[in-house]
């Protein structure tokens, strides 16, 4: 049982930017190696906000200071994470299809990624396919994201699919959609691997791809 | 522009970047029958009870009020302050039309209080500012003059002005007036409500001063008024109504404040908003397990 780990852990359940840099470097400070800090303190807290967020016990806006809180202290711990060659979990490539610009959605599926561990490349929005296979190309991904908030462009996402698969890059990664519009059947449909209804089911989804 | 009030410890700021203050109504025997028998009696238990009540559901500030026909109002008026204070830690409205009661009501309170209130009749104005500034207390100003209530809201932003102006003449500074724009039963009056919406802004706008009013006082002679009153006050808030004399023990009361801070952006995280409508029963925090 270490105090650091767990004041670590409830200032970022309570989404406290203030403090979780601090509580980093005392964990540092108390010799405690970069990962473990990483994965007891920080990443399970984010993956308790996804918990509680499923529950409906917590809301947006308490998800997204916690979010901040976590980037906060990795900002202090990413330097030490680098020098003892901690890796990420894994790499996600994010966007929202080509022609859609909605973008809070997409951000905090990438929030929840990175409080899950991964290094998230953020494409932004209005996506054209050729972005995400260069993306892929570059990044090497073991997963893409892909969200659509319209029926008009969710199609898109089937598009972005099957160019994915010409260019002979969909073999490579695992394929996530979500947006409000969206369903299981849908992305069943298009040929993704998977479906998510919101930002903390994304962040589980894609750790359930690296298994 | 930062009206301060206070009480023996706490501060209490109004202003149009944070929440909306809460000036709880209920101690006041106007119109309250019972209430007024047993205060002109003796018997505080009801007004003990009101003020605790209002504190637990949210008021920033009581407003007190002993206008009880035939009674030495400023005597009791001063009395029950001392009670008030003496049971709850907020800073206190001092409300009377009688200027002898405002004074007694000055000389016994803690902290800065609220003096509620001056008009723009230049006898009041010469009767209430030097108490105000000899006490450095806040002044609610109500915009009407020698010629009653207009109904041309242009005639009571100016008088609003003329106050505004005056207050400046006693040394007493323009942030610790409050002005109340006159809030018309829209029942009688239909276009109200937009005219008081437009008051507000030119008031936060061109005179720079806070505001308030009897919220309820829109809904007077309708059915359903706390309808009314809920969505008026939501309203009045989104176009800067800054606060009001209200009863925050009405939940409905409660919930359009807290929607109107959450749409003017002055909830921040949506807190507030999220604390008020968590589920009975949740809250739960589970502990990190360590393996």
């Amino acid at each position: 049982m270490s105090n650091e780990l767990d004041d670590l852990y409830e200032g970022i359940l309570d989404g406290d930017m203030g403090a979780t840099p601090d509580n980093v470097q005392t964990a540092l400070d108390a010799g405690l190696a970069p990962d473990v800090i990483l994965n007891e303190g920080m990443i399970s807290a984010m993956s308790e906000v996804g918990q509680l967020f499923e529950e409906g016990e917590y809301f947006v806006p308490e998800m997204l200071i916690s979010a901040r809180a976590m980037q906060a202290g990795l900002g202090v711990l990413k330097p030490h994470l680098v020098a003892s060659g901690v890796d990420p979990l894994g790499t996600v490539v994010v966007g929202t299809v080509q022609g859609d610009m909605h973008d809070i959605g997409k951000n905090l599926v990438t929030m929840m990624l990175e409080g899950a561990g991964f290094e998230v490349i953020d494409l932004g929005v209005d996506v054209k396919p050729e972005r995400f296979i260069e993306a892929i190309r570059e990044n090497k991904p073991q997963v893409v994201a892909m969200s659509a908030l319209l029926t008009t462009t969710m199609p898109k996402m089937g598009v972005t699919i099957d160019a994915m698969r010409e260019a002979g890059v969909l073999e490579t990664v695992k394929v996530m959609v979500g947006g409000a519009p969206v369903t299981a059947e849908f992305a069943e449909k298009i040929g993704a691997n998977g479906y998510a209804p919101d930002a903390s089911q994304a962040a589980t989804l894609a750790k359930s791809f690296l298994a | 522009m930062e009206t301060i009030l206070s009480s023996k410890t706490k501060t209490v700021i109004i202003g149009s970047d944070r929440p909306f203050t809460i000036i709880g109504e209920r101690i006041n025997p106007t119109g309250r029958k019972l209430l007024a028998q047993e205060m002109a009696a003796g018997d505080f238990s009801r007004v003990e009870k009101d003020a605790l009540a209002q504190v637990e559901a949210g008021a920033h500030v009581l407003d007190v009020n002993a206008g009880i026909p035939l009674i030495d109002e400023p005597a009791v008026l001063a009395q029950t302050i001392q009670l008030v204070q003496s049971l709850v830690d907020l800073p206190i409205c001092i409300d009377s039309s009688i200027i002898e009661a405002l004074k007694q009501g000055l000389a016994v309170v803690e902290g800065k209080a609220l003096v509620n209130s001056v008009t723009g009749e230049n006898e009041s104005m010469e009767a209430v500012f030097p108490l105000v500034k000899k006490y450095g207390a806040a002044v609610i100003g109500i915009s009407n003059d020698e010629d009653g209530v207009s109904q041309d809201p242009d005639v009571r932003f100016a008088v609003a002005k003329k106050i505004v102006e005056r207050v400046m003449d006693y040394g007493i500074a323009k942030e610790d007036v409050i002005i109340d724009p006159l809030i018309m039963p829209i029942g009688a009056v239909p276009q109200s409500g937009r005219e008081f919406f437009k008051l507000l802004y030119r008031i936060q706008t061109e005179l720079g001063v806070n505001t308030t009013g009897g919220a309820s006082n829109i809904s007077f002679g309708l059915p359903n008024r706390q309808g009314i009153n809920a969505h008026f006050i939501a309203a009045a808030i989104a176009n800067g109504m800054t606060s009001a004399i209200t009863n925050p023990c009405e939940e409905s009361v409660r919930m359009a404040i807290r929607a109107g801070d959450l749409l003017a952006g002055h909830d921040e995280n949506c807190m507030t908003w999220i604390k008020a409508n968590r589920k009975p029963g949740e809250g739960r925090r589970r502990r990190r397990t360590t393996e």
